[in-house]
């Protein structure tokens, strides 16, 4: 069938839809159908890891190979220091900034390194908005419940309580800083419901909060004079004899030299894996998501957790084809959008965690009941005029304007037609371990966002990673700040890169791997 | 990493229609690539490789600005190179870092934000209204309009207007005022927030609940459920 006759099967079966709802499935039947149709369960995609704090837990293949590969760096590379600095922060995003901002609030003399552009990254591109329990029907443990409900039990406890409890404090900052969260009419926070949560509490800036929150922080960060290397990349850690973290081997970008940089404390937050299109999935993530961090900490024996489960958000883009993988709003689900096959049905409850959603759009693909597109690829739609049906004309204006525009672009009018989508590589659910301060088992290592791993067990709930960038980003800045104080120069050293490779090789791991991967290898050759 | 490069500079997959090839020009330069794909894979197809210029290829980090033209047409417009395709005929650079002046300033110590707006910008009163901004603005921000508003004291509506902003910072370069109208635009709009917009008191009085120990009895019941009990409390949840 033709896209235009497919599409108006959307429009015919809206009002029946309207006025039936669908069911949530029981625990029982959502692991079956996760088991069934998700990719953390292909067991093709995995391989157990050769060697390092992980040797024999399965990854996915991707990860495995990067983990395992080659430090650019030579072992004769002269470490004499470039920088000498209290805090070095390797990232430009969300939890970078923010943990940058707290050391250097610290009074701690802070380096922050990107290898794009400061706060070029995932963050900014968030838009569902920020989980805080703030509203007075909610608290601190209904969030904790809910997160727990769709990491699947798995998450951290410790981990987790400490970031819903400092949420709240988190707005109060933020607010401070100058960011404009939407407000209700009596001037507090207003407070959306997201996927998998119990109650409404996705603070947000219209469908921009991530933007909001980085033009704010990053304009900070500059404001703070906080010293910056931009189109700079971590490639390899820095150990002293006890093998505590010393600072870091940086490669410059534009000129290809390494840059050394002595740091008392090393802060990583890199963010996530997206651009590794596991399994070959088109991602939602930014050019430099490539799970820098699991490598560089990896190698200085820090053992990572949850690594073989990651999150396909269950709308990214199919057609047309410049919006493959990206990001289609959770708001738009949020806010009473269907989830349509091919036969004009609803199949899923929209508003069940990402896992449960993914799967069962997996399923209808699978089943012959997705709707393809003239490339051939395979979609669902999502009915996004149903919402200026259900709320008036204009709720898409008015609360999507990103959206409306990303489409505008290319000649879709969102609140004219439903648009088509199928689940893309977004989050890194697992990744380096660390405890309620953000260090890993490795003193003065510590590591924030998206890089960590344990917090949000095997499923990401929706609106926490902002919470999370903030809140341990906060953590992991402070105390790196104020350990520093107490800590004397230490020496740089390679030793734990010769070990590695000594590894590597008594594991027949052949060469020509190159990692950290920094940057996608998208240029045809 | 070749499925990787299909995956990101092919437009089409296995089995679909084979892509038609169009001419452009990069950085004065002719390149056969496929119709439709984005500025940005269209570098990549023609083997560059990209360190500058990307970021979150998703359009809002405003790492892509870029200045193009289409076939015939002399008007020179801007785009986010992510979120463009090419098409027959359409030549586009990649526009430089533009060295901009940011203020720098301490938002909380500001007394006066709407006056101090004139010691931190003052070029922003000298807007010689050649609308030059709001045409070079990918976003479609009436910018010129928000200088003025932030320049007659109405942050809240310049905060309203520039929700948009992804930085591109498009705006500057054109400017014969030498404002940097979307760095005016970040300044009034996060003057808005801090100094001009009402504290929620709900988050007051749940900071206070939190430090008080409200929560803790829910806590010590919570925290000692095993994995089932624990399973069975969020079950009920939602």
């Amino acid at each position: 069938m033709e896209l235009n006759a497919q599409r108006n099967l959307v429009h015919q079966t809206r009002d029946a839809r309207r006025s039936k709802s669908f069911p949530k499935l029981s625990p029982a039947e959502r692991d079956s159908l996760i088991k069934k149709y998700h990719p953390d369960h292909r067991a093709h995609a995995y391989r157990p890891i050769k060697f390092g704090p992980n040797a024999g837990q399965l990854t996915v293949t991707e990860v495995a190979t990067l983990l395992e590969g080659e430090s650019p760096v030579p072992a004769d590379l002269d470490l004499t220091p470039e920088y000498s600095v209290d805090v070095l922060v390797v990232g430009g995003g969300g939890a970078g900034c923010a943990s940058a901002l707290h050391a250097h609030a610290q009074g701690a003399n802070v380096l922050l390194a990107t290898k794009l552009r400061l706060g070029d990254s995932n963050s900014v591109m968030a838009q569902g908005g920020m989980q805080i329990a703030v509203a007075p029907d909610d608290s601190p443990v209904q969030h904790f419940l809910d997160t727990l409900k769709g990491g699947h039990m798995k998450n951290d406890h410790q981990l987790l309580k400490v970031m819903v409890e400092e949420g709240p404090s988190i707005a109060k900052w933020l607010l401070e800083l100058g960011v404009l969260f939407d407000r209700d009419a009596d001037g507090n926070l207003h407070v959306k419901k997201g996927g998998g949560s119990s109650k409404a509490r996705l603070l947000t800036c219209s469908d921009y909060t991530g933007l909001e929150i980085m033009r704010v922080l990053k304009d900070e960060v500059l404001n703070q004079k906080i010293p910056l290397l931009e189109f700079v990349a971590a490639v390899e850690l820095l150990s002293d004899v006890k093998g505590a973290c010393t600072g870091a081997v940086l490669k410059d970008l534009d000129n290809n030299r390494y840059v050394v940089v002595a740091a008392k404390t090393v802060i990583l937050a890199t963010g996530g894996i997206g651009r590794l299109h596991i399994q070959g999935f088109p991602t939602s993530n930014h050019y430099g998501a490539t799970g820098d961090a699991l490598v560089l900490a990896y190698r200085l024996g820090v053992p990572l957790v949850q690594i073989d489960t990651f999150q396909y958000h269950p709308s990214g883009g199919v057609y047309p084809e410049q919006l493959v993988g990206a990001l289609v709003t959770e708001g738009i689900r949020s806010e009473g959008g269907h989830l349509v096959n091919a036969t004009g049905e609803r199949f899923v409850n929209e508003l069940d965690t990402r896992d449960v959603v993914s799967s069962s759009i997996i399923r209808e693909c699978e089943e012959g009941r997705g709707v393809r597109t003239p490339s051939g690829r395979v979609g669902v739609w999502l009915d996004t005029p149903l919402l200026d049906v259900e709320h008036g004309p204009g709720t898409l204006d008015k609360h999507f304007p990103a959206m409306v525009r990303q489409y505008e672009r290319y000649q879709v009018d969102i609140r004219k037609d439903p648009v088509l989508i199928y689940p893309t590589l977004h989050y890194q659910n697992g990744g380096v371990k660390i405890d309620v301060n953000g260090e890993t088992p490795v003193a003065n290592l510590f590591v924030a966002g998206e890089a960590s791993g344990g917090l949000h067990g095997r499923n990401r709930l929706m609106g926490n990673s902002l919470l999370d960038l903030m809140v341990f980003g906060k953590r992991t800045g402070t105390l790196a700040a104020e350990r520093a104080k107490s800590l004397p120069k230490s020496s740089l050293t390679l030793e734990h890169l010769k070990q590695f490779r000594a590894e590597a090789k008594r594991h027949h791991v052949s060469a020509g791997v190159i990692s950290p991967m920094v940057l996608p290898a998208y240029t045809k050759k | 990493m070749s499925d990787t490069l299909n995956k990101e500079n092919s437009p089409a997959q296995e089995g679909g229609l084979q892509p038609k090839m169009v001419t452009v020009e990069i950085e004065g330069k002719r390149f056969q690539v496929p119709a439709g794909i984005t500025l940005i894979k269209a570098l990549w197809y023609t083997g560059q490789d990209v360190i500058r210029g990307v970021g979150c290829l998703g359009g809002f980090c405003g790492a892509c600005a870029t200045y193009y033209r289409t076939k015939d047409d002399p008007k020179v417009k801007t785009c986010l190179a992510c979120s463009m395709a090419v098409e027959d005929g359409m030549s586009f650079s990649f526009m430089p870092a533009f060295p901009a002046r940011k203020a720098l300033y301490n938002l909380l110590e500001l007394k006066d934000p709407k006056q101090d707006l004139f010691e931190l910008y003052p070029e922003a009163p000298l807007c010689r209204n050649c609308n030059a901004c709001t045409e070079a603005c990918p976003q479609h921000i009436d910018v010129r309009e928000g200088v003025w508003k932030a320049v007659f004291g109405d942050f809240k509506a310049v905060s309203e207007m520039f929700m948009d902003c992804v930085m591109c910072g498009m705006c500057a370069p054109v400017c014969i005022a030498d404002i940097a109208p979307n760095l005016v635009a970040l300044y009034a709009s996060r003057a808005q927030g801090a100094h001009f917009t009402e504290k929620p008191e709900g988050l007051s009085k749940r900071i206070q609940e939190i430090s008080d120990g409200r929560f803790q009895q829910e806590w010590d019941r919570i925290l000692k459920l095993s994995d089932a009990e624990l399973q069975d409390a969020t079950a009920s949840t939602n």
